[in-house]
């Protein structure tokens, strides 16, 4: 069964074909079929492979399958080549598990849209992509991937073309995260010059042999690397490019901007993980730059008028929140965020996109309120995304990954206590602003009457995300409440367990969770405080669409936007129209000197027969002439 | 030796057939000039060829009698098509090529 892998990738991309091929030509149920019986298809192969990968798991850590050579010339082979272990066989998972039920969804969501076939073909293409990313075993079919998924994202966002604002949002999040691919790009250079192989084990064991710790080269390619990270999951500083994203329809935001593609830098550390352990100044830049974007991010999202918008920034944190884990080492923690954010947050943007689609599209959360009572399934299932989202204790996965995350941070040699205290700030201001939306959207007065409760294909993936928001956390339970250890222990076959400072014992591994559960507890206090109508704050502040500096400082994202046209964009404008106009004036220059002699060679095409047997006598002669001389 | 006045008389030839083939706006007539042009210059060749005994000149003759030939045979439809668009045979009134 195992050697069926390479059906996984293979399926979503026929589906795209059947559908790009041919889409116009089948109707609206059959389209669907083939959108989600792909992903459903691949979803199944997965499970088959990963019984089978279980089978004989610890003893057989991973599995490799070449189909053919992609490209073989001299010093030069690179395979069309799958590798399976314990982490791309999680991606897998959650890319086609989730990938399956925002298909389903989707199915309903986009049922009276006119580009039903086009939005499945890209969408199955996305998921190709995707599992084609994750499950390359060399860099070069990786970074096919990696531009694909960004293809992808560019196609999908951009799906409503009609709207010029869309199609901009399309071509910002290409060209920032194209920053962060070229850069990937150089180091994949890098290493092939140095290691004449890209294939990803080999190359990593090349250059634990071949680079000292903190070596130049390794500092460099781990830094490239970083930076095609960083624009790929909309880290700082290539972050702009994600709140903008949310122009594209809310399972597309479900399944790129937040289950999957954006996590993609996640993987791609977690792969390189030799590299990025032998520079360990780049790993603490991973870290700071995590705290930097959970904060910025975190306080960004409290202000946001857009539910999509609120989502987006919260995306942002919760990524920081990973790359934090990976720049102290915690590598199984960061996965384990991956899996369950990717779970609470594909189920926040799902209900939104419930809301959105019973409220004919309005996506303002001062105009919405009081939906409690007519969307109770919505309801219900955004309750536990944004419970989960904030970490409330015991009873959430988010909890479980959080309190990891933030443990490593505590008890890791490679971090420092205000890192740690950073991060609990950030997870005081997810509840806040997770329960704001959760006060906002479902309680208080009706602002705008509901059409009512969406059918059974958008409900389904709700209730199967709800339950898996609340249980995924199950897997790894701290040594203070139950001990679980599987997930920590099935990834430790694929990633390096994380190194704890000495001293560090279970009293102040509880009094840490302690101070955790109490941050996220607050925080939504706090949102009750402020946010809930009736209560001591919350009548005021309905309207927040207040102009203080502040605030539009916040809800522009902190003004990076501005400060980039500023940088970059205007400078950049300014050099291309001057030198335009210098470059331009050598070649008006061979115009003009064209134009001249065409002008004077056309006084001899008069179109006499004669003159011109006369030219060709006079000609003759002058050539004679010459000869002779 | 004969050669001499034959490439004389090749190239009186050449020269009426030019001087024809420019001051004539007949296209029939200029036609005419070019056969003449044409068979100066066979001459030229067979007066070669006899100068230096070789059977060159002679396959050259050969060669250009076809190829005359085919000339004519081409340009009299180009000739039939003009006067049939035009009505006329002044070669100066097909000047719709002028730059």
């Amino acid at each position: 069964m195992l050697s069926l892998l390479w059906l996984i990738p293979v399926l979503p991309l026929a589906g795209f074909l059947l559908l790009a091929l041919c889409g116009g030509r089948l109707s609206r149920p059959h389209i669907a079929w083939v959108g989600c019986g792909s992903v459903g298809a691949a979803a199944v192969t997965t499970a088959l492979v990963a019984t089978d990968f279980f089978s004989v798991f610890p003893a057989r850590e991973s599995y490799q399958q070449t189909l053919w050579n992609w490209i073989d010339t001299s010093g030069m082979t690179v395979g069309i080549s799958w590798y399976l272990d314990a982490l791309s066989l999680l991606m897998v998972a959650v890319i086609t598990g989730i990938g399956f039920l925002i298909h389903l969804y989707s199915a309903e969501y986009m049922a009276h849209d006119d580009g039903y076939a086009r939005f499945f073909a890209y969408m199955n293409l996305f998921v190709a992509a995707m599992l084609t990313l994750v499950l390359a075993d060399n860099l070069l079919l990786l970074y096919l991937g990696w531009e694909g998924v960004g293809l992808c994202s560019y196609l999908l966002i951009g799906f409503w073309y009609r709207e010029p604002e869309y199609g901009r949002a399309a071509q910002k999040a290409f060209i920032v995260t194209r920053i962060g691919d070229t850069a990937f790009a150089i180091g994949l250079f890098i290493l092939f010059t140095q290691f004449k192989t890209l294939s990803i084990q080999q190359v990593q064991s090349l250059a634990t042999e071949a680079w000292p710790v903190g070596s130049n080269l390794a500092m460099i390619v781990a830094m490239l690397f970083l930076i095609g990270a960083v624009g790929k999951s909309a880290q700082l500083p290539l972050q702009v490019w994600l709140p903008d994203a949310m122009a594209g329809p809310t399972p597309v935001s479900a399944l790129i901007h937040a289950a999957t593609m954006v996590t993609a830098g996640v993987y791609l550390i977690a792969r390189m993980h030799h590299l990025f352990e032998i520079a360990p100044m780049v790993q603490e830049v991973i870290a700071v730059l995590g705290l930097v974007t959970l904060l910025l991010a975190a306080t960004s999202a409290l202000v946001q008028q857009d539910i999509k918008r609120v989502l987006a920034y919260s995306t942002m944190s919760q990524i920081g929140y990973m790359f934090l884990a990976l720049g102290v080492g915690a590598w199984s923690a960061a996965l384990f965020h991956f899996l369950t954010h990717s779970c609470f947050k594909a189920l926040l943007f799902l209900a939104a996109g419930s809301v959105i689609h019973s409220l004919h599209h309005e996506q303002n959360i001062f105009k919405m309120g009081g939906l409690r009572r007519h969307l109770p399934w919505t309801f219900w299932t955004f309750l536990i995304g944004a419970a989960a989202m904030s970490g409330v204790p015991l009873i959430t996965s988010g909890f479980y990954s959080k309190d990891w995350i933030l443990w490593s941070v505590w008890s890791s040699p490679l971090s420092h206590r205000w890192i740690w205290f950073g991060a609990l700030l950030g997870a005081m201001l997810t509840g806040l602003y997770s329960f704001r939306l959760i006060f906002r959207v479902f309680f208080g007065e009706v602002r705008t009457q509901p059409t009512g409760e969406s059918g059974l294909a958008m409900r389904l993936p709700l209730v199967v995300l709800a339950f898996l928001a609340l249980t995924v956390g199950f897997l790894e339970m701290p040594h203070t409440l139950g001990n679980v250890t599987l997930f920590s222990h099935y990834l430790s076959h694929a990633l390096p367990t994380t190194a704890l400072l000495p001293g560090m014992d279970e009293s102040s591994e509880a009094r840490e969770q302690l101070a955790v559960t109490v941050a996220a507890l607050l925080g939504i206090g706090l949102a009750a405080l402020l946010f809930l109508p009736g209560s001591l704050f919350g009548a005021r502040g309905t309207d927040q669409s207040t102009t203080h500096p502040s605030m539009t400082l916040l809800q522009g994202g902190w003004g990076f936007d501005q400060l980039y046209d500023r940088l970059f964009v205007r400078p950049w404008f300014a050099v291309t129209r001057n030198s335009s106009d210098m470059v331009d004036r050598g070649y008006e220059w061979l115009a003009v000197c064209a134009e001249s002699c065409h002008g004077w060679l056309s006084h001899t095409q008069t179109g006499q027969v004669r003159w011109y047997a006369a030219t060709i006598a006079v000609g003759t002669l002058m050539l004679l002439g010459l000869f002779a001389m | 030796m004969l050669s001499t006045p034959a490439l004389v008389l090749a190239i009186i030839l050449f020269g009426l057939g030019l001087i024809g083939l420019l001051s004539r706006r007949n296209i029939l007539y200029m036609l005419l000039s070019l056969e003449i042009m044409l068979n100066a210059a066979a001459l030229a060749f067979i007066a070669g060829g006899a100068r230096w005994g070789q059977v060159d000149g002679e396959i050259m003759f050969l060669f250009i009698l076809t190829l005359a030939a085919a000339e004519v045979s081409v340009a009299l439809g180009i000739v039939l098509q003009l006067s049939h668009r035009f009505r006329t045979l002044d070669a100066d009134a097909f000047c719709e090529m002028r730059g």
